[in-house]
């Protein structure tokens, strides 16, 4: 069959276009350079969490590329069950990452250090990972692996002279596969499987458990203590799905299961919707629950009453949703000097905590409250994100 | 496991030409939609994870979320 010169020209561009596309969705293609700068504030709870980091990403030939990155937090103030037993905390904690990435055909080689410091807390952790996409491109299989070793130490000077008493090493081991498979022209479906393996000093040393006694509060408060074995198991079922009028709509859920005792369920909800090519809404919506602990107790009977204890709140039988907002501006769409075009965000986010056999023992007590009748603990969130990014 | 060895042999082979034997069904140049950046699973990398920092820190739960550096959150 003949074709017209016009035809054959429209042919060679849907296919160079269908090329393009092939590129741009498969893992055979490293992403673009990138530069970011970072602002975030978090506050609730009694804290006060200020974060800035920069990250810069890096191409030096088609297959191989780099990607460094800072973070730093800063804490003041303290939760209420670090409040319930110690003074108002500042602290601040440094992270920093490096990462290298190699292709080779459709496999894609990841290699990752992070060094996060504290004054009381240093972990590093090794990172290597391998993608690989398959079956025209249509499904990609991740598996990760990575080892983590922590220092951990408890402040017991000021938080102007610290004095650190280190109180032991913690390690830990992740194993996780990935899948992302095109489903339909519309739709992407997604599963994650983590493994993570904790031995050593687990316990968080600002926590305290209390017990019923003859005090004047009726409780006296006494260090945790954890079991020094952890293994926990997750997984993430997601989808994308496109739809009709430019938009997108992710759902996703979240299994987990440690031997803890530790149930919980994560629900998320997200849609994205772009206008003129040049802003980009995003809003969300994300529930969480989770069981407590196995060794958790509000209130124990009796000092050692059990092999281990915690009152720590994270342990705590509790829910929280979260509502979100993000909203992305494009700018220079036609580049700049070394820049293809740059974005910038906002992004607002506002979390209902709830506990559910966790108790207010800062606010509440005698006489009005018997211990461990005190009302249920509960605080929000407001976590507010800046950032800037430059593509080169 | 000398008995099952043909069996694997036979099951691998299987596999394998069932894996060549797969065609996209969704075909490159039908993939448009899922090339534009509002279909990317993580556009914004230091922004998700320092969320699930801040979630690993408050809640009990762990993982399968794609890294969450390190650090104690234990104020």
């Amino acid at each position: 069959m003949s074709m017209t010169p016009a035809y054959r020209h429209l042919t060679r561009l849907a296919a160079l276009t269908a090329l393009l596309l092939v590129r741009a969705t498969s893992a055979d293609v490293l992403p673009d350079d990138r530069a970011d700068l970072f602002y975030s504030k978090y506050s609730g709870g009694g804290l006060d969490i200020t974060s800035a980091s920069v990250l810069v990403r890096k191409k030096f030939t088609e297959n191989f590329a780099v990607e460094a990155n800072y973070f730093v937090d800063k804490v003041s103030g303290a939760s209420v069950d670090v409040l319930s037993n110690a003074s108002v905390i500042k602290d601040e904690r440094k992270q920093k990452s490096g990462t290298i990435e190699y292709m080779h055909d459709k496999t894609t080689y990841s290699l990752s250090y992070i060094n996060s410091t504290e004054r009381d807390y240093i972990s590093n952790t090794t990172h290597a990972s391998l993608s690989q996409a398959m079956f025209g491109d249509l499904t990609t299989l991740t598996l990760g692996w990575g080892r983590t070793r922590d220092a951990v130490g408890e402040n017991n000077g000021t938080a102007d002279k610290p004095i650190i008493a280190w109180l032991g090493h913690a390690e830990s081991q992740s194993y996780n596969v990935g899948l992302s498979q095109i489903l339909t022209k519309n739709l992407i479906g997604g599963v994650t499987l983590e493994v993570i393996t904790d031995d050593g000093y687990l316990a968080n040393p600002y926590r305290s458990v209390r017990y019923t006694d003859e005090s004047a509060k009726g409780y006296s408060l006494a260090s945790q203590v954890y079991p020094d074995t952890r293994t926990s198991t997750a997984i993430q079922t997601q989808a994308k799905y496109y739809l009709p009028w430019r938009a997108a709509v992710t759902g996703s859920y979240r299994y987990y299961h440690d031997t803890w005792n530790i149930t919980g369920d994560t629900y998320e909800l997200d849609y994205t919707h772009p206008l003129a090519n040049i802003w980009i809404l995003e809003g969300r919506l994300r529930y969480y629950k989770q069981g407590h602990a196995s060794f958790y107790s509000d209130l124990l009977p009796f000092a050692g009453s059990q092999n281990f204890y915690a009152r720590d709140q994270d342990l705590a039988s509790a829910e929280n949703t979260t509502i979100g907002a993000k909203v992305t501006y494009a700018f220079l769409p036609d580049g700049w000097k070394m820049f293809k075009r740059g974005t910038a965000t906002l992004d607002i986010s506002r979390i209902n905590f709830h506990y559910l056999d966790f108790t207010d023992i800062k606010d509440y007590g005698l006489p009005k409250y018997q211990p461990g009748a005190e009302p249920l603990y509960h605080f929000h969130a407001t976590v507010l994100q800046i950032y800037m990014s430059m593509f080169f | 496991m000398r008995r099952m060895r043909p069996a694997l042999i036979v099951g691998a082979l299987l596999l394998s030409s069932a894996c060549s034997n797969i065609q996209p069904w969704v075909k490159p140049y039908e993939r448009d939609r899922l090339a534009d950046p509002i279909m990317s699973w993580n556009r914004d990398a230091i922004s998700s994870a320092y969320l699930d920092h801040i979630r690993e820190t408050r809640e009990g739960s762990r993982g399968a979320t794609g890294g969450a550096g390190g650090g104690c959150g234990c104020n």
